[in-house]
């Protein structure tokens, strides 16, 4: 999106020096490798590239990326990334938060980056639970998680990352698992859309939180729980092989979905609704679809570009500056200003 | 009147100075009157200081003591320093106004005062029992007491405006007075009018012939008694172009030039808090110097985004007072850190927490100097003056780029308002300080981004140079090639390293400001005390007291020659508006007995206060007197802003601006 030359890169590209320092079969690794194997497909180029995070488990990432990077605080890496988006517009910059991070200390800054829609990319790792500080639990831990700090069952309700960041004025809202093979094509999608792209991505912690997404997430009957969604495809999931396809239909009487049979591959007959990633209308629903009744939307949930933050500042800054006077000497004489004449020691 | 032009020459209160004070109610313009009065006396070639001092609430209750608004101006045909210790002239829109500020009027003072604005309701809630201007309480000073909301309605009748609207002028009238008064000219006043009011003449109509008004009353009125009108030479002072600046105002053109100086752009990260969004209002209107302003969601962001484009080449400018910069202190200790340029300006308030919003205070210096976790070195500069705002912002600036590192620069709500004359400067007499981008390596060498040169700075990289690559963050990095590194031995290494380059900056020697370069006792000062403390030196100097007034701008680290210098006097009195906290940095740096002189009541140092101060430090301690604890507290209390029962008064705010 950024660079207009696409640079031929290798995976190989893209690692760097540093021994990577997560748990062995940490979500993150299977992350890592996904965004090294998607940049080389985007043509992206490293000394363009910024990955910019804060603090936890996630936000590590940068060092393990051989771009420019920045490990920033708790929470800040979106101010810090509007910061050099404003400096240097042509910078490609990927946002690595987590759960709590973006969320919880963070929550404020990831409200305005995607408010004012700054370009760049936001991949959100949501484990559910705080890693790096030993496992308490976190702002996505459903209730009644049990955690060293609260060890009779949290009793807050969970936030919903995607509708978070749909109620915050996300122009691209979309979701991916740390191992699923669909991710890079997730990514790429987010790389394409100009603007905040942001990016759930479901990420196993398997120290604090394992297998929490299991219902779901495990390859094992995934294709009964998952709904990958695709702009102008009809919305199915299930197969054959596994107790047959299925589709959502919308009721519009009541608003809501319900899941239907598909017989014979005519999803036209059973109803199934045709998916619309413009339609924040749609993207509302589906973030909210209760999960277990329905499947998990996953993949492009949103995606509807407006005008970037830093187009608008660039634009304003141009218009306000266009035959001015540049000169400091200028500057510093302005308004209602008097003469002094002769030498100090005479009045004037 | 005599003019008086030696520079050394002590305040005295003789009529070739005037200070006045206007007070009203917040919603009669009296900043406003203030402001264009300060204006017509710059144009008219005087010296002068001013001190604008108002209330937390955008719109207390009207007529109320705490809704009370004031501007106070010192000017004169000789060299002025401060706004003055007490008003020869109190301008008093209604009962508040004079009860608040009458206790600061110099004995046989003048007040003018609007006796329509007198009515029962307003000396009610001025909780004036009887009439002040009829009951003969003032009889110690000189008053001028007429209607002035009447002679407004009269003058601007012929525009055919409702009373309430007809009144909005009262303040032009009363100016218009003060303008004859000092026989100043009325036409800049009349082109501003027209302009402010450019889409409604109607109302720049009727404002002008208020202020007219105001000016023929005091011409034609035959009036005996007090008021006279004052002939005020300009003052004699450097050739060249002049301009009224405040320190808001000020630090922002220094910034602009220091970026320039710097060759790079400027971007500048705020979030609005009271008294330093001035700034950011002033930088919003200066793109065209290619400055980038980002009005963030919180002060946090703020800076964040600040170090982000220092990160992506640009110069990361913030700026906020105490609560804001508390905020913004984890940001300071990754700049830090991560060795890249930042300007952090803070203008200094009252406080601890929201404390006194605007009202002025030197309180942050410890929080400037210490308050970060870890061992967080930071250069700290001070700014003396509205006009010295231009040339500390410039170094600050000249460090923060030079040096890789956040500065902090610490102003104050006094200067941040107060304007002063400014001779303009010419930006081509400044040595320009180019940054550095590295942007390619010698053959074979690999790329380390802590690698130091000789001044201890890292190399600066725009992310986009090829090649170069690498990733900063706040964990502790290695030495040299920047990677996470905690071992021991690196991290003692680099807290060390930190230190000395911070410690290691090019500061200029301290020069004695005023007096000799040894004596009985040396006062010294820092930030916006300036004024006052070289006034009071000054005074005893004419009397011939080996005192000299030294003023330290470089605050962290301290000119090398500081305690040299120091050491050639008896003895040391710092003033400062806090409990002590320069005194406690100078004892511990340069062990020496460095004694205190504090004031926090939210209003600056008085000249008469300082030289009270200090011919008790004579007479105690340079006699060979008694020394005593280092806690002297002047509590300042014949000022009206802290007599008891407004204390109360003001417990009762509603609304408080942030």
């Amino acid at each position: 999106m950024n660079a207009p030359v696409k640079i031929e890169t290798t995976l190989k590209d893209w690692e760097t020096d540093q021994e990577v320092r997560w748990c062995p079969g940490c979500g993150d690794y299977a992350i890592l490798k996904a965004v090294q194997r998607t940049l080389p497909q985007l043509g992206a180029d490293p000394k363009n590239t910024v990955f910019v995070s804060g603090i936890g488990c996630s936000s590590r990432f940068p060092y393990y990326m051989e771009t420019y990077g920045f490990h920033t605080i708790h929470g800040r890496a979106p101010a810090f990334a509007t910061g050099m988006k404003l400096a240097n517009p042509d910078l490609d910059i990927w946002l690595v938060t987590g759960d709590g991070d973006g969320l919880s200390i963070g929550g404020n800054h990831l409200m305005h980056v995607l408010r004012r829609n700054v370009n760049m990319q936001i991949m959100l790792f949501n484990n559910e639970i705080y890693g790096l500080t030993k496992g308490q639990y976190s702002p996505t831990s459903r209730e009644h998680t049990r955690t060293p700090s609260t060890p009779l069952g949290s009793v807050d309700r969970p936030a919903n990352p995607c509708a978070f960041a749909l109620g915050s004025g996300a122009r691209f809202v979309a979701r991916g698992i740390d191992v699923s093979k669909n991710l890079p094509e997730v990514l790429t999608a987010a790389h394409a859309h100009e603007g905040a792209a942001f990016i759930e991505i479901f990420q196993n912690c398997i120290v604090y939180n394992k297998d929490v997404f299991d219902d779901f997430a495990k390859p094992k009957g995934a294709e009964q729980q998952q709904l990958w969604l695709k702009h102008g495809e009809p919305m199915l999931f299930g197969s054959e092989k596994t107790g047959g396809v299925k589709g959502l239909k919308l009721d519009p009487q009541s608003l809501s979905f319900e899941v239907v049979d598909v017989a014979d591959g005519d999803w036209e007959a059973a109803g199934v609704l045709v998916h619309n990633a413009k339609s924040r209308m749609l993207a509302h629903m589906l973030v909210e679809l209760p999960f277990g009744e329905f499947p998990m939307p996953l993949g492009v949930i949103y995606d509807d570009p407006a005008p970037t933050y830093e187009a608008a500042v660039i634009a304003e800054k141009k218009q306000a500056s266009e035959g001015k006077d540049t000169s400091l000497a200028h500057l510093l004489a302005k308004g209602q200003t008097w003469t002094v004449s002769g030498t100090a020691s005479d009045p004037v | 009147m005599a003019t008086q032009t030696a520079e050394k020459q002590p305040d005295t209160q003789t009529a070739d100075s005037m200070v006045v004070r206007f007070a009203g109610d917040s919603g009669d313009g009296m900043q406003l009157t203030g402001g264009q009065f300060t204006l017509s006396t710059a144009l008219a070639g005087n010296d002068l200081a001013t001190f604008p001092d108002f209330p937390a609430e955008i719109r207390a209750p009207q007529g109320t003591l705490f809704g009370v608004s004031a501007f106070q101006i010192n000017f004169g045909s000789r060299q002025i320093n401060t706004a003055g210790d007490a008003p020869d002239v109190l301008v008093a829109m209604n009962p508040a106004a004079l009860k608040v500020n009458l206790a600061s009027l110099s004995p046989g003072g003048l007040i003018i005062a609007d006796s329509g604005a007198f009515t029962q309701r307003n000396l009610d809630k001025a909780h004036y029992e009887t009439n002040p201007l009829e009951d003969g309480s003032l009889a110690q000073y000189d008053l001028l007491a007429f209607d002035i909301s009447e002679r407004t309605i009269e003058a601007v009748k012929e525009f055919g405006l409702g009373n309430k609207d007809a009144l909005r002028s009262k303040n032009m009238w009363t100016l218009g007075l003060a303008l004859w008064m000092f026989d100043r000219p009325r036409e800049p006043i009349h082109d501003w009018l027209r302009a402010k009011f450019k889409s409604k003449p109607e109302i720049a109509a009727a404002n002008i012939a208020a202020l007219d008004a105001g000016h023929a009353y005091g011409e034609t009125a035959e009036l005996s008694g007090p008021l006279k009108q004052v002939a005020m030479p300009p003052v004699p002072a450097e050739p060249g172009l002049y301009r009224t600046i405040t320190g808001a105002e000020s630090v922002s053109l220094g910034l602009v030039a220091g970026a320039q100086l710097a060759e790079l752009p400027m971007f500048f990260g705020g979030y609005p808090i009271t008294p330093a969004s001035a700034i950011l209002h002033h930088l919003a209107r200066l793109k065209e110097f290619g400055v980038t302003t980002f009005q963030a969601e919180d002060e946090i962001a703020a800076i964040c985004a600040s170090i982000g484009a220092s990160y992506a080449g640009q110069l990361g400018v913030t700026s906020s007072s105490g609560p804001g910069i508390a905020l913004k202190t984890e940001a300071m200790g990754l700049g830090i850190m991560v060795e890249l340029p930042l300007v952090i300006v803070n203008s200094q308030r009252g406080g601890p927490s929201t404390g006194l919003p605007t009202k002025t205070e030197q309180s942050d210096l410890y929080q400037a100097v210490y308050g970060r976790n870890g061992d967080a070195p930071m250069p700290v500069i001070a700014a003396r003056s509205p006009a010295d705002a231009f040339d500390v912002a410039i170094e600050a600036c000249r460090i923060a780029t030079q040096y890789m590192t956040p500065v902090m620069l610490l102003t104050d709500g006094y200067i941040a308002n107060a304007a002063e004359p400014w001779k303009v400067p010419d930006p081509s007499a400044y040595e320009p300080f180019p940054a550095r981008f590295t942007e390619t390596l010698p053959e074979g060498e690999t790329f380390e981004p802590y690698r130091r040169d000789a001044k201890g700075a890292r190399p600066w990289v725009k992310p986009g140079t090829p090649g170069l690559m690498h990733r900063v963050g706040g964990i502790e990095k290695h030495e040299t090639t920047g990677n996470i590194d905690y071992s021991p031995d690196n991290h003692q290494r680099m807290t060390q390293l930190r230190r000395d380059k911070v410690l290691g900056i090019d500061v200029p020697d301290q020069e004695v400001a005023w007096g000799e370069d040894s004596g009985d006792l040396v006062v010294v000062g820092w930030g916006s005390t300036y004024g006052p403390i070289k006034q009071a030196v000054n005074r005893w100097i004419g009397k011939g007291a080996k005192v000299s007034h030294v003023h330290v701008r470089h605050i962290w680290p301290l000119p090398g020659n500081l305690g040299e210098l120091l050491s050639g006097f008896k003895h040391v009195l710092v003033p400062e508006m806090n409990t002590g906290q320069f005194k406690t940095l100078l004892r511990d740096q340069l062990l020496i007995d460095a004694e205190s002189l504090t004031k926090t009541s939210g209003q600056p140092f008085m000249i008469a206060e300082l030289e009270k101060a200090i011919g008790k430090c004579l007479e105690e301690r340079c006699s060979g007197g008694r020394v005593r604890v280092n806690d002297d507290q002047l509590p300042s209390l014949e000022q009206g802003h802290d007599d008891g029962s407004l204390r109360n008064e003001v417990s009762q705010q509603s609304k408080v601006t942030k």
